[in-house]
């Protein structure tokens, strides 16, 4: 399931509707509770597209409180739902704001840019990232197709995509993997 | 009996200590007069610091302000004599100022208390920001998004930490003492229970014997220590700290009897200048140059 929300509405809905810019860190945790409202609602794995193409200004304690405050709850070994996270609309003012963000953290996340290309986002070793972009080149695979590409046994390729995989950086279909931005 | 303060001709971060030092020792229920009839010029900086004296005094305090009809009136167009006739009892001629109509005032000075005036501010200065940093100081026009971020993020400063409302202000003028070249500077002042207070506040938080003002200043500013165990917190001032970086400017943060500094190389302050006169809150300055256009 792919679910789309534009923070600027999400703003406009919950802080107030005149808001274009997602400054403060109260307006930031209202924008993350409804977030997190929408998503309880919606069951079953699913891949949330956060659009962030209408926000004018995002300052670091939103982008705190929005992006990284979010990513935290599903990072690791028990998400609370089977829920993916992409970015979009993401500008380059917007960006400083949300790495930093990530970076206090040790977070990552995919954001997609205007063109649909792939961008990994925030703390990721470079094994890590070496094998996303692998996955990212091959469209999907299994860890004995990741080994193959990198160079790597598939005990180590296996334990890169599993890694990905909790960080909710990759989807998941059985054996095989899905960079998040090709699963729609 | 009224003490009266003196104003110096001209007043920035440095000679605003001047008027600090005079009021410092008074009681605060002392009755003070801040005479600043023989002021010609001042600084956002400044001009906000004197409405945070005001907010300092048990006593309400009076002011009597530049006798140079010019500086008087801009003072009036910054949107000064608009808040002072709250806090002070003004004496001599008031000027009447027409807002909006000052191109070197991207942001007459406004009362910050609460998140909902981040927002005003925020909103407000993105009208002017891009025309006059752009166009008049030639910074990229990349920096216009990040100069509002550094607003909203020195104005949360006042909401999240101090306690008590501030003021912000935002305006270009020409520096020529150290720069012979146009500045932008935004000022953000409260007078409320500044860095060490708010670290102080901290559960937990276990003091060193060096622990003072200094000390505080260097853990928030330097470090990006918050009151608030969240990691995400301290984001703020690192993200200003960034900014005034990139775009070879200053950043100044008083509070208590310190100030620390980040200094470009076309200033000479100091880093961090200790045993200054004691005031509450803290005082931020942002001074970002004009660029000058490769030949």
């Amino acid at each position: 399931m792919i679910n789309h929300i534009d923070v600027s509405s999400v703003l406009r809905r919950t802080v107030c509707d005149l808001y274009s810019n997602l400054v403060t860190r109260p307006t930031g945790a209202a924008v993350r509770t409804e977030i997190e409202n929408l998503l309880s609602a919606w069951r079953g794995p699913s891949l949330t597209v956060i659009d962030f193409s209408h926000v004018n200004l995002l300052d670091f304690s939103c982008a705190d409180e929005v992006v990284a405050k979010l990513l935290l709850r599903f990072d690791g070994g028990t998400p609370p739902q089977d829920a993916y996270f992409l970015l979009r609309g993401v500008r380059e003012d917007h960006l400083d704001a949300i790495e930093a963000a990530l970076e206090r953290y040790d977070l990552a996340l995919v954001m997609q840019d205007d063109d649909g290309g792939l961008l990994l986002v925030g703390t990721v070793n470079d094994a890590q990232r070496r094998a996303w972009q692998a996955l990212r080149e091959m469209g999907r695979c299994a860890a004995d197709d990741l080994a193959t590409a990198i160079g790597e046994a598939p005990a180590y390729a296996a334990s890169l995509l599993a890694a990905l995989h909790e960080r909710r950086l990759i989807m998941r279909f059985d054996d095989m993997y899905v960079p998040l931005g090709t699963a729609q | 009996m009224t003490t009266v303060i003196n104003v110096p001709p001209s007043l920035d971060a440095e000679t605003i200590e001047q008027v600090l030092d005079q009021v410092a020792p008074l009681p605060r229920d002392q009755k003070i007069l801040i005479d600043a009839r023989h002021t010609r010029w001042a600084s956002p900086y400044a001009l906000t610091t004197l409405l945070t004296i005001a907010q300092t005094r048990a006593e309400r305090a009076a002011f009597t302000g530049p006798e140079n009809d010019d500086t008087a009136s801009y003072w009036a167009r910054t949107g000064f004599y608009k808040h002072a006739e709250q806090l002070y009892d003004l004496h001599g001629h008031v000027p009447r100022g027409r807002n909006g109509n000052e191109s070197s005032v991207l942001l007459e000075i406004t009362p910050v208390a609460k998140s909902e005036d981040v927002h005003d501010v925020v909103e407000r200065i993105q009208q002017k920001a891009q025309a006059i940093l752009v166009n008049e100081l030639h910074l990229d026009p990349q920096a216009t998004m990040r100069f509002a971020m550094t607003l909203s993020e020195a104005c949360q400063n006042i909401v999240e930490h101090a306690q008590r409302g501030g003021w912000v202000a935002v305006q270009t003028y020409t520096w020529r003492q150290r720069l012979g070249r146009r500045v932008v500077q935004i000022a953000v002042c409260d007078a409320g229970i500044g860095f060490r207070a708010s670290l102080e506040s901290a559960h937990g938080r276990r003091m060193s014997d060096r622990w003072d003002d200094g000390m505080a200043l260097e853990d928030a500013v330097i470090r990006g220590v918050s009151r608030f165990r969240d990691p995400g917190r301290g984001q703020g001032l690192a993200g200003v700290r960034r900014f005034v970086g990139k775009w070879d400017g200053k950043l100044s943060v008083r509070s208590g009897t310190a100030r620390i500094a980040i200094v470009p190389s076309w200033d000479e302050d100091i880093p961090l200048a200790e045993d200054l006169a004691p005031f509450p809150g803290s005082q931020i300055q942002i001074t970002i140059p004009e660029r000058i256009p490769p030949r």
